[in-house]
Formats: C-alpha cells, structure tokens, sequence
C-alpha cells in the first residue's frame, strides 16, 4: 500500500469511527440528557476503534463493534471504579435497544438533537462549535483548543461546564416547533460554520488540525443538510462552504505564497465542487425563502462564475452584499461590500464605505479592515496613509504567507 | 490582565537566514509592535542579544559563581518578549499568534503574578 493510499485507508476509517461514535454519544445523551456520560461510557471503544481500524478495515456493523469494546472496558472499570456505574447503564440502554431492533437496521439518528442541544441559545456562543466537534465527532479538548486559539486547559474546562449545564439546566434534545426552528437552526450552522471558518484559517493546509476542522465542518453541513432537506439555509451554508473548499489549492503558489482571489488559476479551482455547490444553492432558491447562507453562497458562485466568463460581476455582489447587511450586518460584511463598492465605483466611493465604519473600537485589531483600507488606499496613490495601513494589517496577521504578501505590497508602494 | 508572551527562536536559524529575509522579518515585527500599541495592549517589549552574551550569576554557600552562557540551553534560546495587558488568555493567545516569531519558533504566554493576588493566594 502506498502512503497515499495507507492515509485515504486512515482517513476512511477515522470517519467511519467518527460517525459511529457521534450516532452513539447522540443516541445515549437523547436519552439520559448527560452527555459527559455518555462520552465517558463510549471514550475508550472510541480510542480504540481509530487504533484498529485503520489497520484492521471497518467492521461491517461498526456500531455494535464500539458497543461490544465499551461494553467489555467498561465492566472492567466499574470493577474498579464504582464512578462508572452510570456508564454501565448507558450501555445496558443502548444494548437494549439495537438487540430490539433488527441486525441490520441502524440506530435511530439523535445526532441533529444533539447539535440542537449544543447550539442552545442558554450555552454561551463560543462554546458551541467546540462542543458538537467534542460530541459529534469525538474530537478531544486539545485538538478543538488549538484549532481555536485557546488554552488546551481552558477549553477543556469550558466544554466539561457546557455539558454540565446542559444536564442541570435540563436543555432538551428536540429538534424545535416550525416557529422557533429559523432562529435555533442559525445557531446550529452558525456553529458549523465557525468550525469550518477556523479550519479555513489555514490555506495551505499545514497544520492538520486545522485542514480537519474545515473538512469536518463540511462534514457537519452534509450532515444538516442531508437530515433536514427543506432548509434552505441548511442547504445554503454547504453551498458556502463547498464554494471555499473548492479554492483552496489555489490560494497558495508552488512556493507557498498567497495569491489573493483576483489573481488565483482557475485550472486550480475544484470544478466538481463547484458544480456541487451551485446545485444545491439551486435547490435552496427554490424555497423562496433568502437567508444569510445563501447570499453569502450567492456571492461565492458570482466570483466562481469568473470560470466561465473570464470576468466578476462586481455589480451583482455588491447588490447581494446590500442585501446581506441589511438581513445580517457585521463589520465583515460592511467591509466586503465596501471593497465590492471600489470594484464596481472605484477606489474613493469604496474608501467611503469603508470610512463610515471608522469608529467602531472592534476594528483595532481587525486585520480585514485594515488590509481592506491599505488596498484601496495604495490605489488612490495616499502612499504614506496606505503604508500606514499597511503596518497595521502587517502587525495584526498571523499567517506567514499573507504578512509577506501584504509587506510585499507596501514595499510597492513606494514605486 | 498582564500577560508576558516570551519569543523562543532559533539563533543559528537566525543567522543562518538570508538578509533580506532577516529585513523582512524586522518590518513584521515594527509592523506588529505598532499594531499592539494602536490596540493599546503594548504595556513594554525588547529584543534581546544572542545567548553568547549571556551570563548567569549564582549565590551558593555566600559564594559567588558567575557562568558564561545562558541559564539553560535549549534548542531555541529567548530572543525577545513582549509585556501586554489584554481582557483575558484567549486575547493573549491571539496576540501570541500575531507574533512573526511564533511562525518560526515558540511563544510562551505567561500571566503575570500581581504581589496583591500574590500575597493573597500563596502567602495566605
């Protein structure tokens, strides 16, 4: 076996793991409504399941395969520890319940309750990416923490609080009444997507942790949008983020340096992915119900068109950029608009756009803005503002690769 | 909340490394100290000398040992550190990760001990 293909092997079975293990914890927490338990009865068959399978291939009911490893580990505990007895519980119900049922039949699938339950609006916004990645894909405190900046020491604490409130608050596991559902499910993708977004942080796809957390997070959207077909927005956020998966062989040079959107190899681009996504932003349309996801998506097949026609229509993305600010207005999308602005007015009616959000303290230290500001700046020719600018969104990146490029750019300046 | 963010770096990477890289390298860092004091988090932050330079100083039994070379030696040595007062550790973290030389060697981000906290909690 080659090690590509040792790797594709690995990765096959890590999934097959991870979604056996989620189908698990959701089914068990559904239930008892305590998901550190459920984990806990599940974590070492987990542990051991992404140990063999690679090697061993996927057992044909992989289910029953974790269940019979927990099973067997977790008598073996409670000898030891009188703690696990609610472990043991947990695998009695969950034992119970697929021997009820036929062979070959799969378990119910809690799997979207219990993303519910992690994106309730009672758990605190920033804990709630991190805590389906923990529970639904079985992702362990230091993974998730490096993939969003925190402390190792201090996510775990968060996600261990989180699970606690959900048991002691009572947070249920339904999926919500058609009323409250457009709200609840925002939450839901918003968490999906803050997942995938910190996985896209890293472009040339170094560190791994952070490659996984992009294609876990499209992961999860084909999981929503798979068990809630007729959700536009659930549809909408998988077009978003097959559309920027789809780029990313062709953010970076051979040599490893940032090419900026205007100037990618469309040869580079994932045609399938693209198609993909322009299929199910289709389907999302035909809802007739508009969203945040879709426009956002929308934006991202007017640049893909660019394939095709050889040209951005910068017009129609500033329009859907309208559109988005008034349905969900943030400094991000204020500045996208006003770049989409300078595109399609020119520079000093985009630097205007940009100036009005000017007071807002949250851009201090926004590298977006002031990377925006510098570009729009240097094409206007204020050269010691641009580089100004410059310094600033220099001073606040993190990726090697696009701090080059931006000093780069202000080196230019001066030609 | 104070917060030390210790730059760990490889010295003979350093100055193996091409000049003009060494150039850029010091652009990112002006770039990044101003960004810190345009935030208004930047409480203080030096570059320091090679660890060739130096010394380490020990009293032992009223006797005085001065050693050349660095306390410990390390793989990567202590080139620089940063003093910032942020919110919280995440926005620590985040400013850590800003650093040019996190993408080339370590940041170690230590919370500062106030002698009041201090004196409450350890002395107590």
């Amino acid at each position: 076996m080659t090690a590509i293909g040792s790797d594709a092997a690995r990765a096959a079975a890590e999934a097959a793991a991870r979604q056996s293990y989620g189908k698990l914890v959701a089914y068990l927490a559904a239930r008892s409504r305590d998901v550190a338990g459920a984990e806990d009865a599940l974590a070492d068959a987990f542990a051991a399941a992404l140990e063999h399978w690679p090697r061993s291939g996927v057992p044909d009911r992989p289910e029953a395969w974790l269940l019979a490893v927990a099973r067997r580990r977790s008598v073996d505990a409670v000898r030891r520890r009188l703690t696990r007895e609610a472990s043991r519980d947990h695998l009695k119900l969950i034992a119970e319940e697929m021997e009820a049922r036929m062979v070959d039949e799969d378990l119910p699938d809690e799997r979207l309750r219990l993303m519910f339950a992690c994106a309730h609006p009672a758990i605190e916004p920033s804990i709630r990416a991190p805590l389906i990645l923990q529970t639904v894909l079985g992702f362990d405190a230091a993974t998730i923490a490096s993939a969003f900046l925190v402390s190792p020491s201090a996510m775990s604490q968060r996600l261990v609080r989180a699970k606690a409130r959900i048991h002691e608050t009572g947070i249920p596991f339904r999926i919500p009444e058609r009323a409250e559902l457009g709200e609840r499910l925002d939450t839901v993708l918003e968490a999906i997507y803050a997942a995938f977004a910190e996985g896209w942080s890293d472009p040339a796809g170094t560190e791994t942790q952070r490659r996984n957390l992009a294609t876990e997070g499209i992961w999860l959207g084909r999981l929503v949008a798979s068990l809630m077909p007729d959700e536009p927005e659930a549809l909408g956020l998988l077009a978003l983020m097959l559309f920027a998966e789809a780029r990313r062989p062709a953010r970076r040079n051979t040599a490893g340096d940032y090419v900026p959107l205007a100037e990618q190899d469309l040869a580079l681009w994932d045609g399938a992915l693209i198609d993909e996504a322009e299929s199910l932003l289709r389907r999302a349309a035909t809802r007739g119900v508009i969203g945040r996801y879709q426009l956002e998506a929308a934006v991202q097949s007017a640049h893909a068109a660019r394939r095709l026609t050889g040209r951005t229509d910068w017009v129609a993305i500033r329009e859907l950029y309208d559109a988005l600010l008034s349905i969900a207005g943030s400094p991000v999308v204020a500045i996208n608009r006003a770049v989409a602005i300078a595109e399609a007015e020119g520079a000093v009616a985009g630097l205007a756009a940009l100036y009005v959000l000017g007071d807002d303290k949250r851009l201090d230290d926004y590298q977006p803005y002031w990377a925006a500001r510098a570009g729009l700046l240097a094409r206007l020719g204020q050269v010691p503002m641009a580089t100004e600018a410059y310094d600033r969104a220099i001073g606040l990146e993190r990726d090697p690769a696009v701090r080059r490029f931006l000093q780069g750019r202000r080196a230019a300046l001066r030609n | 909340m104070q917060y030390l963010l210790l730059i760990y770096n490889s010295e003979a990477g350093m100055a193996a490394a091409p000049k003009e890289a060494a150039i850029q390298m010091s652009a990112a860092y002006g770039a990044y100290t101003e960004a810190m004091k345009k935030a208004g988090v930047f409480v203080g932050g030096e570059r320091l000398r090679f660890t060739s330079t130096a010394t380490s100083v020990r009293v032992a039994g009223g006797k005085t040992n001065v050693i050349d070379g660095p306390y410990a030696d390390t793989k990567e040595q202590l080139g620089g550190y940063y003093m910032i007062d942020v919110p919280d550790m995440d926005a620590a973290i985040s400013w850590a990760a800003r650093c040019p030389g996190a993408g080339t060697g370590t940041m170690e981000v230590r919370p500062v001990w106030p002698m009041a906290e201090y004196m409450t909690e350890y002395t107590a």
